[in-house]
């Protein structure tokens, strides 16, 4: 279809402009008749100081060539300093602060170094070029109805004499072949971009079957020691690994496959203010364990107000009321943080004695299953 | 060795037919390299055409180049950086030149990033540049796309070109997204850990999305060379072919321009390539670079040093990604947390899976037809190649602003804890009036947008009717003040009165003889309401008799001596205020 000849497709149609004054081409524009303005043609043309006076030429040819000297000084500067310059070197840059030496001067004399040049081509078109406006014709893009037509003329000849209109079972095993043949190229890459391990994500290794069935203690992330109840003071925050992630660390292996899962954040508050029985009774004297990823995205919720005892998750503002058993008071996640049941081992140390009851972070298709 | 030296008996017939020709024969040959080359790829003939193709001036035309040219000084950076960047999870433990992260234990590629930081000499530099200049190319593809928008430039024939434009700025965002995650510091990570969020989010398919995108459980060591490929490899190759064919594209159709005095729909008004266009674009890319270095120079961007390594565990306050997926965040932060249900168990994540997978695809889909909606609405298939004056688009551009606010309330939205601390406001309260902005902002500022359109519209009739206010103040013996109006020159005025008004299209028709419904009227019908949506409102451009009653009003006010200045409405009243009223009549 050619769509430039628009006007007489649309005529059958029943649209037309709304003012009625029998025009029914489209797009229906006021234009009417002869009550227009006309085009007054390009305005006269101004010549500028450097086209009739050969002194101001002169001086723009100057400035142009200085502007080009101070590009090949500033090249000059970063080639002294790149070895000049030692890496440690720091300076306070005014309004800025410490800045790193080699940075400031090579990127600032690289930056005039290229501006410069910049800066004087522009002039220099500006002042000496032609600055004369020329027109153009254009033409419509569309090839002209005999120049399509033979395009199709040949297009249609190159396709008879493949024969495929006449058979048809070449069209269709070409097809066929043709419409398969990326199945496998598509299979390798899909196939094989896994594992995929589904029950994996409801899994953390807080569940004590990880450690032989015995309760797991709380270690200090990242400095893997125990921590005894008395240490938890009121008030008090620990960001929490479990005792069986040292043996990721010292097999060097999915150590942050773990960790992603198995980050705690311990607090320990006014076991009175606790309004939920269930995390009282998971805590310990109102120290209590949740899961610190956060149920929206999976972010660390690192940020904990002492005084409203809310945990905020940093990247998208999720709140979590600790004293309502981490349910959500705001923000875009949907459900509570995980709590872990903790309990206190003979020697006085925290211990969780059961892994989280459901799977942690973010939410995901089979995660209620 | 050259044999275009020989003259050829077809230039004897061409003699004089050009300047360009006689300097052709009066200049030295073509020899040398150049005849070397010509002997072999004949490119002398297409140089000719190309040296003299017309472009015509604007400073917003300049965006667009800005766009190119940060991309070509990102694609030049990267290279640099590709020599020393291990992109490589592998945990390593560092022992380079930053001293407070000695002895931490890191992914090879957060160490080979501190180590272009601090231990290759100009590291810094070259890494410093390859950032800014990605924040800069997608600003300036951001705003050159705005600029095509607001100006229509996007009209037949160059549709095809806008889908392309449309496609490229989401692969910029996209690229620059897996460029800031390569260096594996803790706030990317962070960022890499909400995008498997996201794809845990889609329905049914989330969790097999996450596991083939990370090769198994989060964060694996498969992300980093993954999205290093993505990178470096797959993004660039496919940005650079659609910006190529982009740019042969605008070659093709010869660039747009602003109406004005000898410019019209069939020419092309401006300076030719060779040299005003090489010395000045050309030029333009040394300054977008040159400015690009000096930013690099004082001001740090994405000090990864300060951040530390990836631990899925500790995390930053005030986490944001860069400013181009700023929306995006935004919209995770607006969306309530009880958008999330189940159905027979399975999770469905609604409070995250529209801000996070279908957000991006579904705004860039809008953008990407808007030309066809446009184009079906007012039926008009001819070429254009003058631009709009937004203003005398009034709906298109107040569609745009209203799509603007949307997007400015989504960015807001991603800095809402900073909002909070540094205004010392509730992010509650913050967050709360931008869920309500999300939904009041467009349609209020589509209204104000259209008004002001509307408004300098009227401007511009008055100004040509009645003439530019001069500011001086004459007072005639008689008492009377009256405010001199100076008249345009014919080139002052064709910019105001070039331009079409269209009025919006009527249903004449669309029953049957039965009185049902024919089916081609229901889609009529559904065209007419948009056309009466876009053009229902218009202000018509003033015509010359209309111009010329003007003047006689004002001669016949000269001689009533009640200087009628004020007066808006051109003179044989009534029917000339119909026009200027035309949006009211409309109703």
């Amino acid at each position: 279809m050619n769509d430039n000849e628009t006007t007489d497709h649309e005529k059958s149609t029943s649209l037309v402009p709304a003012s009625g004054d029998g025009h029914d081409r489209l797009p229906a524009s006021l234009i009417a008749g002869d009550d227009q303005f006309e085009n007054p043609g390009l305005p006269a043309h101004v010549h500028r100081a450097a086209d009739d006076d050969p002194a101001a030429a002169k001086r723009a040819e100057r400035q142009v060539a200085t502007l080009f000297g101070l590009s090949m000084l500033a090249t000059l500067v970063f080639l002294v300093s790149y070895f000049a310059i030692p890496d440690e070197a720091t300076f306070f840059f005014p309004g800025i602060g410490m800045a790193k030496t080699q940075n400031v001067v090579l990127g600032l004399s690289l930056g005039f170094a290229i501006f410069l040049i910049g800066i004087g081509a522009v002039h220099w078109a500006k002042t000496l070029m032609s600055d004369e406006e020329i027109i153009e014709e254009r033409h419509e893009q569309a090839s002209t109805p005999e120049q399509r037509a033979k395009a199709v003329a040949v297009v249609a000849e190159g396709v008879d004499s493949t024969q495929l209109p006449r058979r048809p079972l070449l069209k269709y095993s070409l097809g066929g072949a043709l419409g398969l043949f990326a199945l496998p190229l598509g299979l390798q890459v899909v196939g094989s971009l896994g594992p995929v391990n589904i029950d994996e994500l409801g899994h953390t290794i807080w569940d004590p079957k990880d450690n032989d069935g015995k309760p797991i203690r709380l270690m200090r992330d990242p400095e893997m020691t125990p921590i005894r109840f008395d240490e938890v003071t009121n008030g008090s925050v620990f960001h929490v690994m479990p005792e069986t992630l040292q043996k990721y660390i010292d097999e060097g292996k999915h150590v942050l496959e773990a960790r992603a899962k198995a980050a705690v954040i311990l607090i320990r508050l006014d076991p009175d203010l606790i309004k939920v029985q269930k995390a009282k009774d998971w805590g310990v004297d109102g120290a209590l364990a949740y899961s610190k990823i956060c149920t929206h995205v999976g972010c660390a919720v690192g940020l904990y107000e002492q005084q409203t005892h809310h945990l905020l998750c940093p990247c998208h503002q999720s709140t979590f009321d600790l004293t309502e058993d981490c349910a959500v008071i705001f923000g875009p996640a949907r459900r509570p943080l995980p709590q872990l049941k903790i309990t206190v081992d003979d020697a006085g140390y925290l211990v969780a004695t059961q892994g989280f009851q459901e799977p942690v972070g973010p939410s995901y298709w089979e995660r209620a299953r | 060795m050259s044999t275009t030296n020989e003259t050829r008996p077809a230039e004897a017939l061409r003699t004089g037919d050009r300047q360009a020709d006689e300097r052709a024969s009066a200049t030295k040959p073509l020899g040398g390299i150049a005849g070397w080359m010509d002997d072999r790829i004949g490119a002398a003939k297409g140089v000719s055409f190309l040296a003299k193709k017309v472009f015509p001036d604007h400073w917003s035309f300049m965006l667009g180049e800005i766009a190119m040219y940060s991309m070509i000084v990102c694609l030049l950076t990267g290279v640099f950086l590709t020599f020393w960047f291990v992109p490589s999870a592998s945990q390593v433990v560092y022992d380079g030149s930053y001293v407070p992260l000695q002895g931490v234990t890191m992914s090879d590629a957060y160490r080979s990033t501190l180590a272009i930081s601090f231990d290759i000499r100009g590291g810094l530099l070259i890494r410093q540049i390859h950032h800014w200049a990605a924040l800069i190319f997608v600003v300036s593809v951001f705003v050159h796309m705005a600029r095509v928008f607001f100006t229509g430039a996007f009209r037949k024939p160059r549709e095809i070109n806008w889908v392309f434009g449309t496609i490229l700025s989401l692969l910029a965002c996209i690229e620059g997204f897996a460029g800031y995650s390569l260096p594996d510091d803790l706030l990317s990570g962070t960022g890499i850990r909400a995008m498997n969020g996201f794809m845990q989010s889609a329905p049914v398919i989330g969790s097999y999305l996450s596991y083939f995108v990370f090769g198994g459980a989060f964060p694996g060591e498969a992300i980093i060379p993954r999205l290093y490929s993505a990178h470096v490899l797959l993004i660039p190759a496919i940005l650079v072919g659609l910006f190529t064919a982009h740019i042969l594209l605008v070659f093709l159709h010869k660039h747009t321009q602003f109406p004005g005095p000898g410019r019209t729909n069939k020419n092309v008004v401006g300076y030719p390539l060779l040299p005003v266009y090489v010395a000045k674009a050309g030029g333009f890319f040394f300054i977008v670079f040159g400015v690009i270095a000096l930013i690099s120079a004082v001001v740090t961007i994405n000090p990864i040093w300060a951040y530390g390594p990836y631990d899925p565990s500790p995390i930053t306050a005030g986490s944001q990604p860069d400013w181009y997926m700023g929306f995006a965040d935004g919209a995770l932060r607006l969306l309530p947390g009880w958008l999330e249900f189940e159905t027979f168990g399975f999770t469905w994540s609604m409070n995250i899976f529209p801000g996070s997978l279908i957000l991006l695809p579904l705004m860039w889909t809008i953008i990407g037809v808007y030309p066809f909606v446009e184009a079906w609405v007012t039926g008009d298939k001819r070429e254009h190649h003058l631009l709009d004056r937004p203003r005398n688009a009034p709906t298109r551009t107040a569609i745009g602003i209203a799509g603007i606010s949307m997007y400015v309330v989504l960015f807001l939205a991603a800095g809402n804890d900073l909002m909070a601390i540094k205004l010392h406001l509730s992010i509650n309260d913050i967050t709360q009036t931008l869920r309500v902005l999300f939904f009041v902002a467009p349609p209020v500022s589509f209204w104000i947008t259209k008004r002001i359109c509307l408004s300098l519209q009227r401007a511009d009739r008055q100004k040509v009717l009645h003439g530019r206010e001069t500011g001086t103040i004459w007072r005639y013996a008689d008492g009377r003040f009256e405010e001199i109006h100076a008249q345009l020159t014919p080139e002052e005025r064709w910019v105001l009165v070039q331009h079409e008004s269209q009025e919006p299209l009527q249903l004449t028709a669309g029953k049957d003889a039965n009185g049902v419904d024919t089916p081609i009227a229901r889609k009529q019908r559904l065209r007419a309401k948009f056309s009466r949506f876009y053009f229902k409102d218009r202000v018509a451009p003033p015509t010359p008799s209309e111009l010329e009653a003007a003047h006689h009003e004002h001669a016949d006010h000269g001689a009533a001596l009640d200087g009628g200045h004020e007066a808006i409405e051109p003179a044989g009243a009534g029917q000339e205020r119909e026009t200027i009223k035309a949006d009211r009549q409309h109703d």
